[in-house]
């Protein structure tokens, strides 16, 4: 089972209040921004920070993530250079192509890192090479989809409804699942909209999405309830589990439950709901959910 | 380390720390304007003191103006002061 990836929360890189808080949201992954965020004259102060920051605190169940500077940029150097020997799990790499997932990883590979690969893929050119860029060093273990700068490459505005993302939003998730890593959606940037990101992130959990971005502590527990299975799921799912179990020993490939034929997709789904549930705790290992 | 010119680094925010290197001044001095000067003035100025040593600057006078800076933030704005005072460009 992949690391829960249900929230990934953006923290401004030179914000030392957010930072030191940024274990409270309950987002899954928090990704520590050197890149957008940051202005040109604070790059530095950044890097310091995240480097006095990683030697002073450990974030609690949380992914730590730190999104750096293009690798077109003069500033990914520099970033790589801070932050390759840190205690961090994973570099989010933006405008990701083949050539520079792969330079990530041989600057990584020359100082044994074992920080991980997330690719942001928000260029028109990303798209259509996302399988590759993936699939470039085992070192990738997922993907971010990057709406905003992707809407710029293709000259369309971003819209809330997102018809504009539909063929990326697809593609990359074929792509991950393909590849077996992690697929995340990109940021629902209105943050006073409640069900403009309700219906996001539903949307994005129906194709294939593992979770979602946000840029504001407000959404994650939104995102966390949408990406976690309910109880009804989590029931039937069990129920599944131990019906086939039972076909098993006496010899049935195929088999009903409720009236309904259960066949080897059903049954992978439900390994696929318990697994999650317990990763999130809601059930133990055993199988018995919390509360029954 | 040596400053070769003043510097500065860090914000007037909540939870951070705004630092003034001014070199050349003969002797080190701090002085610090903090929200909880009572409580951690003297902490914060250890700090600031410890990471002047760790860069060998000497001589030089240190304005801090802290809104609640924790340990590392300290830290962070106080070396990436030095070495903008240390740089050419």
């Amino acid at each position: 089972m992949n690391r829960l990836r249900r929230s990934l929360l953006f923290i401004p890189g030179n914000s030392p209040g957010m930072l030191q808080n940024a274990d409270v949201f309950d987002a899954d992954s928090i990704i520590i921004d050197l890149e957008d965020s940051v202005s040109i004259d604070e790059k530095d102060s950044a890097r310091c920070l995240l480097k006095e920051l990683t030697n002073a605190i450990s974030y609690q169940n949380v992914e730590t993530i730190v999104r750096v500077n293009p690798f077109e940029t003069k500033y990914y150097e520099q970033d790589i250079d801070a932050i390759k020997s840190l205690g961090i799990d994973t570099i989010l790499l933006p405008k990701a192509d083949i050539q520079s997932v792969k330079d990530l990883d041989k600057r990584l590979s020359l100082v044994n890192s074992r920080i991980k690969i997330m690719v942001l893929i928000e260029t028109a050119l990303g798209v259509e090479q996302v399988f590759n860029i993936l699939n470039a060093t085992p070192r990738c273990i997922g993907l971010m989809l990057g709406g905003e700068d992707l809407c710029v490459d293709l000259m369309c505005e971003r819209s809330k409804s997102g018809e504009e993302l539909l063929y990326a939003r697809t593609r990359v998730v074929n792509a991950a699942r393909a590849l077996k890593k992690s697929v995340i959606d990109t940021p629902f940037t209105d943050t006073s909209d409640e069900e403009g990101l309700i219906n996001d992130t539903i949307f994005a959990k129906n194709i294939g999405f593992n979770g979602k971005a946000s840029i504001n502590p407000r959404q994650i527990h939104t995102i966390n309830r949408i990406f976690t299975p309910s109880i009804q799921e989590i029931k039937y799912a069990k129920r599944v589990i131990e019906a086939n179990e039972k076909a098993l020993k006496e010899g049935k490939g195929v088999f009903s439950l409720d009236g309904k034929m259960v066949d080897l997709p059903v049954i992978k789904r439900a390994e696929i709901i318990m697994a999650i549930a317990k990763n999130i705790g809601l059930v133990n290992m055993s199988g018995d959910n919390h509360g029954n | 380390m040596e400053l070769l010119k003043p510097s500065k680094a860090g914000t007037y925010e909540s939870n951070d720390i705004y630092i003034m290197l001014f070199p050349g001044q003969g002797k080190t001095s701090i002085e610090l304007e903090s929200v909880v000067f009572d409580t951690f003035g003297s902490q914060i100025k250890s700090v600031i003191q410890d990471v002047l040593e760790e860069y060998g600057i000497q001589n030089v006078m240190v304005k801090a103006v802290d809104k609640g800076a924790l340990d590392f933030t300290i830290r962070a704005r106080m070396i990436t002061a030095i070495i903008r005072g240390a740089s050419n460009e």
